[in-house]
């Protein structure tokens, strides 16, 4: 162990003490502004249209929770949450096409459906004709399907690069699937015109920021969900599994296991998000979810801060708003934007912005080594928190987790 | 105890929001008939005070189908500038919001309301594939806004909300079998995109196939932007068809082309009509793929009308004399003039006093007179086949008559009964 | 039976595109563990010197023989750029790097279009080329076989680099150990430049090969990097023979899938086929055995 690693450690672990100590009033306080300003403020300031749009990217804030768990907190790149997304949304979109046409249509059978297929509506349509039978399934669709996925690839050991590209793969064979069924998904259209949800007029305004309020709660809601977790016994094993799963296994841990709970959590809030964005935007296409929405969704979990709780919201809203009003005006600019985005945040500042307090910490510090090298013996005084922003970076950051104080013989076990 | 701590926040927040939630409760659907209509609380908030009148162009700047779209922008421009030198619209100059599309249904409905609600536009003209369509036609319809469409597309839909300034299919798909079936085509294999307008063109196909004792010897669809052919060209030839319809998009055409000629088959041997490729594309195919081969639009550049003569010389003075003209380009072009008409018509630019006007207007396009169907919103075209010459233009070989009138849901045509 | 032999070699031949483009990653990717989104806007820039050679040149059939090596240093100098600005720090963070370079994929995608323009531009196929040979009744395209023949010219170098030289003995030591080939002399910094160049500009020589087959446009590389990955993958990490028979076997599978139904579910079957497979043997077709625990 250099000594470098050392500091780096110890300083680490004090910042974890220090932090757990400051959390619970700030974090409090943090929660409550938040909520105040999500479910109180937006509301009354902005008009039905920007509350609309926000109302999105609140959506694409709670996938980016997920993504954080998994990704950040498990260390599984996980490229295919499209899927899970879509699940989710047409999973709804299906209740509300349906729920239409009974209320509008009078056949029962979706406008497009009348168009492009049979003009019957298919046997696996019917059980979302109930809005319970949706509600559960928004929720139990992607949880089962990333259930059995996870299972099938975490019990065989994949994982990594494989498991990333295994992911995309997924998303690409989804997006293509849904395209091929025109008659019965809608093709490459989707699923659009919505006039009702759930008997609401979707054309009401006062409606329109019920829904945003929904989608708010909900990602209250999963935002304290994560924090709980993160912080939980559980949440250590996570992290312990991402930085040495060989030495989580030693334990007698399954890590196969722990993965699998982890993805199937953030599939389930990329199903909840995909079914909120359906009311609020009012369409889902395949090309919502395919490989490029789906690498999409990382860059804002990566610019926040990956492995914290608020990176992820903060980061996927950042980035949406900022398309929203740049892509507009400047559309070659912004692809240019975004992918230096990518590079600068991955390659330079992989534990985003969150970590950036702490990195500037250390290259002051630095500075201060070489100038007095006498103080800079004293690591416990560097204050600046160092979280394990970089999963993987030093095999040693197992060791700042608790779980290190238990089984300090693994250490010799190291290949 | 940090976990208790945060419970003990949730749950006060939790319930505060959703009594938020439920006490923001707006309408509940109790009569069908009367939601979901425009009387949904937006009002119009277009400006008609000043001297000069906002209008939108929603045209994908990024992404697979800027290649595409962008010309339309180009030609769209073209005519804002135009009418603008002119004298504008009812005295109005025109004030062009531009919005990217981003070649993504969701971001054309997002802008689609921006250019509705936030920027207050009097009428929209933009769009591309039948996806963008299809997502913002919800909003034109709830917000009671105009949307002005101007690509060629597979019918079976009329809005009162878009004007379609593009062939449907009766303009362009049933034509060109009238033509094939003319020159003595008897057998027909399909290749296509995997999408809406090629699939809903070939349903209509095999229903006109099946009347007019022509058969369809195979039906093939490949992924958008697919490019290995190899198997569908193997297909295609041991078919041993008369003629290939093509309904391919973009790149795929590129591909499709390249292997078809690589196995031996040409335009004398087995002809290719396509609906999707337009002047624009023929050099990226490349001339020696696909000279001689068909295509079925309602413009083409070499069209000689003074209208014509004149939309191709101000475009080239604009863009470059290497650009050339196609029909979505041309289509879009007229639509912003079919909306002057229609608005000076009116005397207003209300919508729906525009919608009660344009019934009957009638512009002279380069295509040729063109003249707005209020019954259904298209407007009349007069179908022409084309023919790829050496130089990558293409020149007509077959024209309709007379300009067809729009069927959108080809209620005329007996063997169609059972298509909608 | 004209129709079998034509869709046997229909499989080859996409076999062969595959290969081609999978060739460089299961150096880069599979030798050393960097996940190169940006490889497909390799082969871009690999399709974009050949229009750019041809352009200049006029002749197809030159141009065609002279783009070869052209968008091998192309495809390679752009590697080379990347490994030394951004790659060199992150081998201890592979999944990282496929983010890094799905950024540099979206900028040079865009670089592209600002360079040549959206539309596809057109690569004329050499007169040499045009046609086809009958076998037993089937035409087989001379644009296939020459591409057939270049990914096998390739791979054979490939494998004759890997198994003879001094530098593929070098990558080999680095892939199995990187730590004692270090303190065993070999300088690791230079093997990866090395490595990285080849692997890039074995892309830019598929990006020549695809402009005789498809279009040259912006938006080429997205077509190819999945199943690319794909091929490697299904080969096993670090496995030159491995990616080849992935590549010509998925080709020839997914012809047949295509054939039997539509080209849409071929390609889901194709995936579905590759998880499944990935089920019974996690580390592909052939596993390198190395020291680690996984």
């Amino acid at each position: 162990m250099s000594t470098d690693t050392i500091r780096r450690t110890t300083g680490g672990f004090a910042a974890r003490l220090t932090s757990v100590r400051q959390s619970r009033t700030g974090v409090l306080a943090g929660f409550a502004a938040a909520a105040v300003l999500l479910l109180v403020a937006a509301p009354a300031l902005l008009p039905v249209f920007s509350l609309g749009l926000l109302g999105k990217f609140l959506c694409f804030a709670i996938v980016a929770v997920g993504i954080g768990l998994a990704w950040g907190r498990g260390g599984m790149l996980t490229l295919g949450q499209g899927v899970f997304f879509g699940l989710g949304a047409y999973i709804m979109a299906m209740h509300m096409k349906l729920a239409d046409a009974a209320l509008f249509g009078g056949s029962g059978v979706p406008d497009f459906m009348a168009l492009y297929g049979t003009g019957t509506v298919p046997g696996w349509w019917e059980p979302f004709r109930s809005p319970v039978v949706t509600v559960l399934a928004v929720v139990l669709v992607p949880g089962v399907v990333a259930l059995i996925l996870g299972l099938a690839i975490f019990k065989r050991r994949v994982k990594g690069a494989y498991f990333a590209i295994l992911s995309q793969a997924l998303a690409a064979a989804f997006a293509v699937l849904l395209i091929g069924q025109q008659a019965t998904t809608g093709g490459s259209n989707g699923l659009s015109g919505f006039r009702s949800f759930f008997g609401f007029d979707l054309a009401d305004p006062a409606n329109k920021r019920m829904l945003y309020l929904l989608t708010a709660v909900v990602l209250l809601a999963v935002v304290a969900a994560a924090r709980q977790l993160m912080h939980s016994r559980f949440g250590e094993l996570l992290v312990a599994v991402r930085d040495q799963e060989e030495r989580v296994r030693f334990l007698g841990y399954d890590p196969a296991t722990v993965k699998t709970v982890v993805y199937v959590l953030a599939a389930v809030m990329a199903g909840v998000a995909g079914a909120l964005f359906v009311p609020l935007v009012g369409i889902i296409s395949p090309a919502d979810v395919g490989v490029t929405p789906s690498i999409a969704f990382l860059i804002g979990v990566a610019i926040g801060g990956r492995s914290t709780v608020l990176g992820p919201v903060l980061g996927a809203l950042g980035v949406a708003i900022a398309q929203t009003s740049l892509a507009s005006s400047f559309p070659s600019f912004w692809v240019y934007f975004q992918g230096l985005l990518f590079v600068l945040v991955i390659g330079f500042l992989p534990g985003g912005l969150a970590s950036l307090p702490a990195v500037l910490g250390r290259l002051r510090r630095k500075r201060n080594d070489d100038g007095g090298a006498a103080r800079a013996s004293a690591p416990a005084t560097s204050a600046a928190p160092v979280p394990p922003a970089v999963p993987r970076a030093h095999p040693i950051h197992a060791a700042a987790s608790p779980l290190a104080a238990v089984p300090a013989a693994a250490k010799e076990h190291r290949p | 105890m940090k976990v208790q701590s945060i419970k003990g926040a949730f749950i006060p927040v939790a319930v505060t929001a959703l009594a938020a939630v439920l006490t923001g409760c707006g309408s509940q659907i109790s009569d069908p008939a009367a939601a979901g209509q425009p009387s949904g609380g937006t009002e119009s908030c277009v400006d008609t005070s000043g001297d000069s009148i906002k209008v939108g162009f929603l045209n994908s700047l990024s992404g697979t189908m800027a290649i595409s779209e962008t010309t339309v922008f180009d030609s769209l421009s073209l005519a804002a500038e135009e009418i603008n030198a002119d004298g504008g619209v009812l005295g109005k100059q025109l004030e062009v919001i531009s919005e990217d599309g981003a070649s993504e249904p969701t971001k054309f409905a997002e802008r689609a309301g921006k250019l509705i609600q936030q920027d207050c536009t009097a009428a929209v003209f933009g769009g591309w594939t039948s996806s963008s369509r299809k997502a913002m036609l919800p909003v034109f319809e709830s917000n009671d806004a105009l949307l002005f469409y101007p690509v060629q597309y597979e019918g079976l839909e009329s809005s009162e909300n878009i004007f379609y300034t593009g062939a449907t299919t009766n303009q362009q798909i049933i034509p060109a079998l009238d033509y094939l079936a003319e020159q003595g085509t008897k057998t027909i294999f399909l290749v296509g995109s995997d999408y809406v307008f090629p699939r809903t063109a070939n349903k209509i196909i095999n229903a006109y196939a099946e009347a007019h004792g022509m058969e369809i010897v195979g039906e093939e669809y490949t992924p958008l932007g697919s490019t290995e052919f190899s198997t569908i060209v193997n297909k295609v030839r041991d078919s041993g068809a008369d003629a290939v319809f093509n309904t391919l998009n973009g790149d795929s055409n590129v591909a499709f082309f390249r292997q078809y000629t690589s196995v031996g088959l040409t335009p004398d041997t087995m002809p290719v009509v396509s609906v999707s490729i337009a002047e624009e594309e023929v050099p990226g195919i490349g001339l020696e793929n696909i000279e001689g081969q068909l295509t079925a639009w309602d413009y083409y550049q070499t069209l000689d009308t003074p209208a014509n003569t004149a939309f191709v010389s101000a475009f080239k003075d604009k863009y470059g004399a290497d650009r050339v003209t196609s029909d979505p380009m041309e289509a879009a072009y007229t639509s912003l003039y079919l909306w002057k008409e229609m608005v000076e018509k009116a005397g207003s630019f209300d919508v729906d006093k525009v919608q009660e006007a344009a019934d009957g207007v009638s512009f002279e396009a380069p295509e040729g007179t063109v003249t707005v169907n209020g019954d259904n919103n298209h407007i009349t075209k007069t179908p022409r086949i084309g023919k790829i010459t050496s130089d990558g233009l293409i020149e007509t070989v077959w024209e309709a008559p007379e300009a067809v009138e729009p069927d959108p849901y080809l209620e005329n045509y007996d063997w169609a009964s059972g298509l909608s | 039976m004209e129709l079998l032999i034509g869709q046997m070699f229909a499989g080859l031949s996409l076999g062969s595109v595959l290969l081609l483009a999978a060739l460089g990653l299961s150096l880069t990717f599979g030798q050393m563990g960097v996940i190169n989104m940006a490889h497909g806007e390799f082969i871009m820039a690999g399709a974009y010197t050949a229009f750019v050679v041809q352009q200049a040149l006029g002749s197809a059939g030159v141009s065609l023989l002279l783009s070869l090596p052209a968008a091998f240093l192309v495809g390679g100098t752009m590697g080379l750029i990347l490994e030394e600005l951004l790659l060199k720090r992150m081998y201890h963070r592979p999944l990282d790097t496929l983010l890094v370079t799905f950024g540099v994929s979206l900028i040079l995608q865009q670089m592209a279009r600002d360079i040549f323009g959206a539309p596809s531009v057109d690569v004329r196929v050499p007169a040499w080329l045009q046609g086809n040979v009958e076998l037993l009744g089937a035409p087989i395209p001379l644009t296939r076989l020459f591409i057939l023949a270049l990914a096998l010219t390739c791979l054979a170098a490939l494998a004759l680099l890997l198994k003879a030289t001094p530098l593929g003995r070098r990558i080999r030591a680095v892939v199995v150990n990187r730590d004692l080939a270090e303190s065993s002399g070999i300088s690791s910094r230079r093997t990866d430049q090395l490595t990285f160049f080849v692997g890039s500009g074995l892309a830019g020589i598929a990006g020549v090969a695809v402009t005789l087959i498809g279009s040259t446009s912006p938006y080429l590389g997205p077509n190819y990097i999945v199943d690319a990955f794909l091929v490697v993958v299904a080969g096993g990490i670090g496995q030159i023979k491995g990616a080849a028979i992935a590549a010509f076997a998925l080709g020839v599978l997914q012809s047949v899938f295509e054939f039997s139904t539509t080209a849409s579910i071929g390609k889901v079957l194709i995936l579905a086929a590759i998880v499944i497979f990935l089920q019974v043997r996690p580390q592909g077709i052939f596993t390198l055995k190395t020291r680690s625990l996984a």
